[in-house]
């Protein structure tokens, strides 16, 4: 068998033929880094190389770097590999990486989902030898409705709180699924204030042209009797602070694959779950995995050792691909939660 | 199904519990009699008998689901709850099918009469009508333990608002044995019956534990005060020359308990005592695991009535020459009572719990101190002129437990818990240092918050040393402070001890792990205590 392309090691996945790391955790010279999300753009890295798309977001977290913008299906060639981006589909600027070396074609899926959503570029498959891919909700009991449903779910939750003369508030990821819930909200029924993690996103995003409905920021001026009816769109980690006492007594509501569980929805204490998830779901996962053609897979950030054992089932030569994460944990690492999101 | 499964998303879907009496009144007033009145038994803790067996349950919906048994398996601990990971696996449903909760109830119940062929094809067909939640719903009823966060008490509060009837009599009519097959709902509801009446129970009258000083409680002249017992709360029911003892969860124990049938020979007709069920040897309560003994079965051999005799401790009078007096004052209904047990003789299982005579607030502070040494967990306050309520209120009862034992030991093991802590490392093991070894002497599931769960969670996924199917065994890091009701000697656990309402008090992140405390620490506890 060739050489592997990528390894990994305890920075991250690296690249020998092309000296560079793929969503690397750990300061390293080159890295090519798949979307904006916390867990996969770290900074401390002396050059950067993103899709342009994803690029403002990266910068607007990670301040002052060096970084490179590069255009979907754009091969550029870094020492003896050839690498392009192809879109993920899991927020606005995400991509897939595909590294060639001599021939042996090998792609990270990063974050991905499948399903198309409204603002990010739909997810396209890449025929590969070996494909790494994440399995957040790799488990049969992962079934996502079609997204007007939910939108339907979200926006009738809304109009009724709204009749009852109740603020609504929803927590939601800053990055990706508050952008995506503003594209799918239907912004007749009252005002959309947003919590200033989530502005600031909004901002650079429209900056970049992306088509998103206005919004009110919220200031320590705002009063929730300016603005009846109105939704309130916040990082989950808002929902129960002391931020939201300004808007009296609310509806609250969250939004993320996470969901589908009755247990996390009662656990999480807020009035309703709606199941919407920027991943892909467990018919998503497989029909991904096979339109790759590859047979060698690679899984990682999910439930690695069960998906790992399905995929083996099915006929695939599958691995598990330590991170330095443990993705099982739905409340730690919750994609639209962790930790160390929530605070931007 | 539609209109009880909208219900059951109404309930789940708020945490408010007066949008959830009003989404059940709603139901009460709009359903078809013989669902409300499968609903109240439900919501009360009664089910039809399962028919299917869990592990062909599971074997249909993974085949049916298209995936292997294993991934089906790996799958429910995950998601926590049997019925929901059915529902979640299931591809969606082909055909829509709309009959009553009652009517689908049926068809459980006659699975019962059919061959395994008929039931997977009845089951098969009912998954293949329904939709996500309505599949649940129906699980749920084939599996039992339904629980929709909604107490009996707000059930029986949304009932009252629903019939217009009077809650404390809707809740009395609920108690006892009846079930759905045997009555119907009008019965239930508004037509007397003197059978059921015979053997009904009142609803327990249940006390929050005081969390203030007992000066805030006014005048100590106000209140009577007796020993809270370590026992079986019951109501012995002495009517139409039969008895019934009922628990507090309603189950019926009169054949578990047979040497109070000298009820009949020594208690007035028309008689209701609440009390405390004791196994008692010598003047004293015997420890609750032999009393503990008696409970899991259904009739009692000799040896053990003779290991662990059983009497009643009686705490209060509901019913005196057949009529209901929980509306007189605890004083008068505690006088009656003194005054009925005087004329029982001394050997008859029957003993007025002594009240404890206080002049002042200090003076009960030292007999609650003192109640362990009288193998008691605290003492009760109950205002004089009280009448007997029903379900737990503020005000008038209070319990005054002694401040619980503790021990500072270590994590070693733990496990996932289920429902709404799915997910969620909530089981642990924990040890105390022998020497050098870590002994495993309890488990502990309660005390932390949500957030501390996470918490630890997240540490216990990172700190895996070992998995031995759900267990796992975790790096021995974090000190837990474990509080707990009583210690007891045990053969049957590894560390020689036993100990009574463990839970966690305290994540001890200020105490290094080298200062747990020891074996011999909790030896010295048994030794004082047990």
């Amino acid at each position: 068998m060739t050489a592997p392309v990528l390894k990994s090691t305890d920075r991250g996945l690296y690249c020998e033929a092309g000296d560079f790391f793929i969503d690397p955790w750990r300061p390293v010279d080159r890295a090519l880094i798949t979307h904006g999300h916390a867990d996969h753009a770290r900074p401390g890295h002396a050059r950067y190389l993103a899709t342009e798309t994803a690029l403002p977001v990266i910068r607007h977290r990670l301040g002052d770097i060096t970084a490179e913008g590069i255009a979907f299906g754009e091969v550029r060639r870094i020492g003896d590999a050839e690498v392009s981006f192809h879109p993920a589909g899991h927020v606005p600027g995400s991509a897939q990486i595909r590294v060639a070396v001599g021939g042996e074609v090998w792609v990270v899926s990063g974050d991905y989902k499948t399903a198309p959503d409204r603002l990010s570029e739909p997810f396209e498959p890449v025929r590969c030898h070996a494909f790494i891919t994440e399995c957040t909700f790799g488990l049969p009991v992962f079934t996502w409705a079609q997204e007007a449903d939910v939108a339907g779910s979200i926006n009738a939750w809304w109009a009724a709180n709204a009749a009852d003369g109740r603020i609504s508030v929803i927590g939601a990821y800053s990055l990706g699924k508050a952008q995506r819930l503003l594209a799918l909200l239907n912004d007749g029924i009252g005002p959309i204030l947003t919590h200033g993690a989530v502005e600031g996103t909004n901002a650079v995003m429209r900056a970049q042209g992306l088509p998103l409905p206005d919004t009110v920021p919220v200031t320590p001026e705002t009063r929730s009797k300016d603005h009846p009816g109105a939704l309130v769109i916040a990082p989950p980690s808002a929902l129960g602070s002391s931020w939201m006492r300004r808007f009296g007594a609310v509806a609250t509501g969250i939004a993320s694959g996470w969901m589908a569980f009755r247990g996390v929805r009662r656990r999480r204490a807020a009035d309703r779950g709606f199941v919407l998830s920027d991943h892909a779901d467990w018919p998503g996962l497989n029909n991904a995995i096979a339109a790759t053609g590859a047979e060698r897979v690679f899984v990682t950030h999910g439930y690695t050792a069960i998906f790992r054992r399905w995929l083996e089932s099915e006929g695939y030569d599958a691995q598990v691909l330590g991170t330095e994460f443990e993705g099982e944990d739905l409340d730690a690492r919750d994609d639209d939660n962790a930790p160390a999101q929530t605070g931007d | 199904m539609h209109r009880f499964a909208t219900l059951f998303t109404r309930l789940d879907q708020t945490t408010k519990t007066n949008t959830k009496v009003a989404a059940l009144a709603a139901y009460f007033r709009e359903a078809p009699e013989d669902d409300r009145l499968w609903t109240i038994a439900l919501l009360s803790g009664r089910r039809p008998r399962r028919t299917v067996t869990t592990t062909l349950l599971r074997e249909w919906a993974a085949e049916r689901a298209g995936i292997p048994l294993w991934l089906f398996e790996e799958a429910y601990p995950i998601v926590g709850d049997l019925a929901e990971t059915i529902a979640l696996v299931l591809p969606p449903p082909e055909t829509r099918i709309e009959r009553s909760l009652a009517d689908w109830i049926g068809e459980i119940r006659a699975l019962a009469e059919v061959d395994e062929a008929e039931r997977k094809r009845a089951i098969l067909a009912a998954w293949n009508g329904l939709e996500t939640t309505e599949r649940f719903v129906f699980n749920k009823l084939i599996t039992g333990g339904f629980r929709m966060g909604v107490s009996r008490k707000l059930m029986t509060r949304a009932l009252a608002q629903a019939t217009g009837l009077d809650e404390a009599d809707l809740a009395h009519r609920l108690m006892g044995d009846w079930t759905p097959e045997k009555v119907s709902f009008s019965e239930l509801i508004h037509a007397p019956d003197p059978a059921a009446d015979l053997s009904r129970p009142y609803p327990f009258y249940l006390a929050y534990q005081l969390d203030v000083e007992p000066d805030a409680l006014g005048a100590p002249g106000d209140w009577a005060a007796e020993y809270k017992w370590d026992g079986i709360r019951g109501q012995l029911i002495r009517r139409g020359g039969t008895w019934h003892l009922w628990s507090r969860g309603e189950e019926l124990m009169t054949d578990r308990f047979p040497e109070l049938a000298a009820a009949l020979d020594f208690l007035p007709e028309g008689t209701v005592i609440d009390g405390e069920v004791l196994a008692w040897a010598e003047g004293r309560p015997l420890p609750f695991a032999r009393l503990q003994k008696r409970i899991g079965r259904k009739t009692v051999p000799k040896k053990l009535l003779a290991e662990a005799p059983a009497i009643l401790h009686a705490y209060d009078l509901l019913e005196w020459d057949g009529r209901d007096i929980r509306a007189l004052p605890f004083a008068d209904r505690r006088a009656r009572l003194e005054e009925m047990l005087a004329d029982v003789p001394d050997t008859a299982p029957f003993l007025a719990s002594p009240l404890i005579s206080f002049e002042n607030w200090e003076a009960l502070a030292e007999a609650r101190a003192a109640s362990r040494d009288r193998a008691a967990e605290g003492v009760m306050l109950k205002r004089r002129d009280a009448p007997y309520r029903d379900g737990r209120r503020k005000g008038d009862w209070w319990k005054w437990k002694v401040d619980p034992l503790v021990i500072d030991a270590v994590m070693i093991y733990a496990q996932q818990g289920h429902g709404r802590r799915a997910n969620l490392f909530t089981d642990f093991t924990f040890a105390v240092w022998n020497g050098n070894d870590l002994v495993p002497f309890t488990k502990a599931y309660s005390g932390l918050t949500d957030a501390e769960f996470r918490e630890i969670t997240a540490w216990v996924r990172r700190n895996t040393l070992e998995r031995y199917g759900p267990v796992r065994a975790v790096r021995p890091e974090h000190v837990f402070e474990i509080a707990f009701e009583g210690i007891q000697e045990s053969p049957r656990h590894k560390s020689g001890i036993a100990l009574r309402f463990p839970r966690m008090n305290r994540w001890r992140k200020d105490k290094p792990l080298a200062e747990a405390n020891t074996l011999d620490d909790l030896k010295a506890m048994l030794a004082a205590y047990g």
